[in-house]
């Protein structure tokens, strides 16, 4: 029962983490009562289970994720879309409409267009299927306005922080309305452009420099000097 | 018949200057390419190498997928201007080989299983060879995987070793390699203490065989610590820079 690495260390794929009686988390594999780490990231365990949570993942879908999605084409029953996920999602007209499809008379491209983006909701996914959307619920659809950026899914987490703490300190000093989809892609909707754009600044800091300590002032520190600044010129 | 280039002077130094056993020496960079999921470059003596990584994606052609795990796809490339003679661009039966020999060093290093339907490609582009490029190839193939959080058992670490003028050598250049009396390619998961590739062209005794074996073995060793502070430092450079 020996644990080789502190809590918060960086480790690389082969790492030997671990050896004893403990229980795989996330990114670490075992061989006999050996515990690797998979992935480049930080060491963590709760009691015994070992994890590591990793500075750059890629989106696997979950059934009940919200994502956010760029239509790439129209088909007959439905649109492909971009999940930023292994596979392409699918969004089939029955889970768009609220009311029976008619093939002669709707008209799918007026519903998505091929480069729109949505908010859409992961209803099914395996390792046979790839995944299937439904926009048939509150606060899902088309995305109209906004700014879009994005961020390693493995990183979400510590751009929410703890209890939210650090959603909330960006969404109340940019005043911007900010939608996380799972798949890293993040909705920044403010008042003018000026805040989405301190906002999106923000998020690629937390992004780049996930792996570090004192994130949350550093964060508010960089908000507060661009808004002094009159915010930052969109390039 | 020309006159045979001695490769081992009287002082029992190598053409380059380093010893029987000295490595070349070896400078390792991760994440050089932004538009790629993970990247890494190998400079190893001369030989110099970029490698790109993108995935697991959708298979194109779709007929290529596999029901129960990902495919994994190799392209080991020489620039036309890698090499003296200009080399056409067009695949030859060597990068082809290559490729397939790479691709079978890296895949018991990832957990293809993890992601069936898909496809990780690795683009091995050799920008200058000087001997050793399916060395450098793989141990810059398996940094840019890790780097594109790709879920791998161990980095892969591989180097050559052999025999040139009667003298047992680490990783040989080129023209140790050409003119050499054999060469070892090894690549291995250090830490798991599996090898994943192993070739030999030439001639060697069982007993030299054995020493070189554990020659390389060690080579690969050494260049596997060069590759986790390579793989860290991407992330400790940002660290310093902001935590005073």
């Amino acid at each position: 029962m020996t644990i080789y690495f502190e809590k918060r260390s960086l480790v690389v794929p082969g790492d030997l983490l671990a050896e004893g009686d403990y229980k795989v988390g996330e990114n670490t594999h075992r061989v006999g009562n050996k515990f690797y780490a998979t992935r480049i990231g930080l060491f963590d365990f709760k009691g015994k289970t070992l994890c590591v949570i990793a500075l750059n993942s890629f989106y696997i879908p979950k059934v009940g994720d919200i994502v956010i999605g760029t239509i790439l084409d129209v088909r007959v029953g439905g649109w492909i879309v971009d999940i930023k996920a292994p596979q392409l999602a699918m969004l089939r007209v029955v889970d768009a409409l609220d009311r029976p499809f008619e093939p002669t008379k709707d008209d799918l491209t007026a519903i998505f267009d091929i480069g729109d983006m949505i908010l859409a909701k992961v209803i099914a996914y395996d390792r046979t299927r790839s995944p299937l959307l439904t926009i048939k619920e509150p606060g899902l659809g088309k995305i109209t306005h906004g700014r879009i950026t994005s961020i390693t899914p493995s990183k979400i987490p510590r751009l929410i922080g703890k209890k939210g703490s650090m959603i909330s300190i960006l969404k109340k000093e940019t005043g911007c309305q900010i939608t996380i989809g799972m798949n890293g892609l993040v909705l920044v909707r403010g008042k003018n452009p000026e805040s989405e754009m301190i906002a999106v600044k923000a998020i690629s800091k937390i992004e780049r420099e996930s792996h570090t300590t004192g994130l949350t002032d550093r964060v508010v520190e960089m908000i507060k000097k661009m808004k002094e600044e009159g915010g930052v010129s969109s390039g | 018949m020309v006159e045979q280039k001695r490769l081992i002077d009287d002082r029992g130094l190598r053409v380059d200057g380093r010893k029987p056993n000295e490595l070349r020496p070896i400078k390792l960079e991760v994440g050089v390419l932004g538009n790629a999921d993970g990247s890494a470059y190998i400079e190893q003596g001369r030989t110099k190498i970029l490698v790109a990584v993108y995935g697991p994606k959708e298979v194109h052609p779709r007929h290529l997928g596999l029901p129960d795990k990902a495919v994994l796809r190799c392209r080991y490339h020489m620039a036309p201007f890698s090499v003296e003679r200009r080399k056409s661009p067009a695949p030859s039966r060597r990068e082809i080989e290559l490729s397939k020999v790479i691709r079978e060093a890296l895949e018991p290093a990832v957990f293809l299983e993890y992601y069936p339907r898909t496809s990780i490609d690795v683009f091995i582009e050799v920008l200058e060879a000087n001997g050793g490029t399916r060395c450098a190839g793989i141990t810059a193939a398996s940094l840019a995987l890790a780097d594109a959080g790709i879920p791998m058992r161990d980095l892969v670490a591989a180097c050559a070793a052999g025999k040139v003028d009667g003298v047992l050598v680490l990783d040989l250049n080129d023209d140790e390699d050409k003119y050499g009396e054999a060469d070892l390619p090894l690549a291995m998961m250090v830490n798991l203490n599996v090898i994943t590739l192993i070739q030999m062209d030439g001639m060697l005794t069982q007993e030299e065989f054995k020493t070189v074996l554990n020659m390389a073995m060690e080579g690969c060793k050494r260049i596997y610590e060069m590759q986790k502070q390579a793989l860290k430092a991407k992330y400790l450079a940002i660290k310093e820079e902001v935590e005073v």
